[in-house]
């Protein structure tokens, strides 16, 4: 655990929870992150169903799902008239939206806070995308740590391979058609795609992820997922 | 026509990190700015200096806040369901702002047109900072931002902004205070502007914090203050001569 001194010399152990207790948190933060089709989804709402189960109060927030700004962004999206800075600052809304009104008063008031998806996905997309990391960096400082944060690591192909089994094409964002890439939409993907995940393995001493192997059977993951959040958060109940 | 003359091209400056993927752009036009409250006469202000330059051979390009086809319904939408909290508002007002500057603003820029804008990043941040936002959030927020040539301030005393809101009917005075840009609305509840049951006394006080805000804005980014007491053509003759001065167009020509 880290150590550092405050101003009179005491020691404090965790910097996080100086933020934390400044608030009253009660609730804790649990993340998902991975590229799409990492199964990352899948995995967060098992655990939401788990908590739910036990009768614990749990929320689950999606990624761009903010009622106010999603139909903004599908329309810019359709008409593919959207900048890299725009575009993310259209997701950042969104996830300021889910912030004030969700995630924040949901953790003071000690709900256990799923998110799908946080700041880290802003973070890797937007630098791939070519804004700058550190505008990006501060523009959601507002946003609390997460408590866990869970990093499904895939490859690129298997990624895709999830995708397509369950819709016929690649869209043109996900595929970052928009960074002119390639011409070819499968070669933009995976270039695009690659370029996220490089981001992604950058922060994952930085940022203190945990990393979940994405490729193993979805039971497997799932205990490995649950065996993590005991380890961190104080849970009665069965498994 | 050696009037028209606008000959030397320039490096668009950003305020911070700026647009990585667009730097280095030359722009032939000008960006320039009139700021102020509700009521201080911005928009007859703006459109007689449109005319007006548009008369002495400039094209001009009219932009403002919430102006973005694609994100500014929303806000309004948002707005009237009382749906916004202060961050969300801040981030929304920027997307509106990061589309009209890569769609309208530069591109104006770049092919020579002098840019008109009601309002800029500076009646954002002062609100941001009346909310109690950190300042230095903001300011990086808005580190994407272009630097005008000219900005103008329309200072108004707030009694004055009243006593000509009171000019128009009671009904118009109400929707003047809670449905435009004022923000002494819903959302706010007054946790940080003091907000009460009288709505001249919040207007009032509300009114007393962006102009503060404003003064300190006025220091950072060279804002130029006019005093918008005065009447129309006083106002009026005042930004062409600093704007003619600016553009070195001899003003030879009176207020219509």
């Amino acid at each position: 655990m880290r150590q550092i001194k405050n101003r009179s010399g005491n020691i404090i152990t965790n910097t996080k929870n100086i933020k934390k207790d400044k608030y009253e948190i009660k609730g804790k933060l649990i993340i998902v992150e991975g590229i799409d089709g990492s199964g990352k989804s899948t995995q967060i709402h098992l655990l939401d169903k788990w908590l739910r189960f036990n009768n614990k109060p749990a929320f689950l927030s999606e990624w761009n799902s903010s009622e106010i700004v999603k139909n903004i962004t599908s329309r810019g999206k359709k008409k593919e008239q959207l900048t890299p800075t725009t575009f993310s600052l259209l997701h950042a809304t969104d996830f300021a939206d889910r912030y004030e009104r969700n995630i924040f008063p949901l953790l003071r008031a000690g709900y256990t806070v799923l998110a799908d998806r946080y700041i880290y996905t802003a973070y890797a997309r937007d630098i791939v995308r070519g804004c700058n990391p550190l505008w990006i960096k501060k523009l959601y400082s507002f946003a609390l740590k997460p408590d866990i944060t869970f990093y499904f690591r895939v490859p690129v192909d298997i990624a895709a391979g999830r995708i397509l089994s369950g819709r016929p094409k690649l869209k043109y964002y996900e595929a970052g058609m928009d960074l002119n890439l390639s011409n070819d939409i499968y070669e933009s993907y995976r270039i695009f795609q690659s370029r996220i995940i490089e981001q992604y393995e950058k922060m994952i001493t930085s940022e203190n992820f945990t990393v979940i192997d994405g490729t193993l059977n979805i039971e497997k993951q799932q205990e490995l997922v649950r065996e993590k959040f005991k380890s961190v958060i104080s849970f009665d109940g069965e498994n | 026509m050696e009037r028209i003359k606008m000959e030397k091209f320039s490096i668009i400056q950003y305020y911070g990190h700026g647009i990585p993927y667009l730097k280095n752009l030359e722009s032939k036009g000008k960006l320039i700015i009139l700021e102020g409250p509700d009521s201080s006469g911005r928009s007859t202000q703006i459109s007689l200096l449109n005319n007006y330059l548009e008369a002495n051979g400039h094209a001009v390009l009219n932009t403002g806040l919430r102006r973005s086809e694609l994100i500014s319904e929303g806000i309004v939408e948002a707005k009237e369901r009382h749906l916004l909290r202060k961050r969300t508002m801040s981030l929304f007002y920027a997307a509106d702002f990061a589309d009209q500057l890569e769609n309208k603003i530069i591109p104006a820029l770049k092919a020579g047109y002098i840019v008109l804008a009601d309002r800029y990043i500076y009646t954002l941040m002062a609100r941001d900072a009346v909310r109690k936002i950190n300042r230095t959030w903001s300011h990086n927020l808005y580190g994407f931002a272009i630097k005008p040539d000219l900005i103008f301030y329309l200072d108004v005393d707030p009694n004055e902004l009243i006593r000509r809101a009171f000019q128009k009917t009671t009904e118009e005075l109400l929707r003047g205070i809670f449905d435009k840009d004022n923000f002494l609305d819903y959302y706010e509840s007054g946790e940080d502007i003091g907000f009460s049951d009288d709505l001249l006394e919040s207007f009032i006080s509300y009114q007393m914090k962006m102009k503060h805000e404003f003064y300190r804005l006025q220091k950072k980014y060279g804002i130029i203050k006019i005093n918008g007491n005065q009447n129309i053509e006083q106002v009026q003759n005042e930004l062409r001569n600093k704007i003619d001065k600016f553009l070195k167009i001899p003003f030879d020509s009176s207020t219509k």
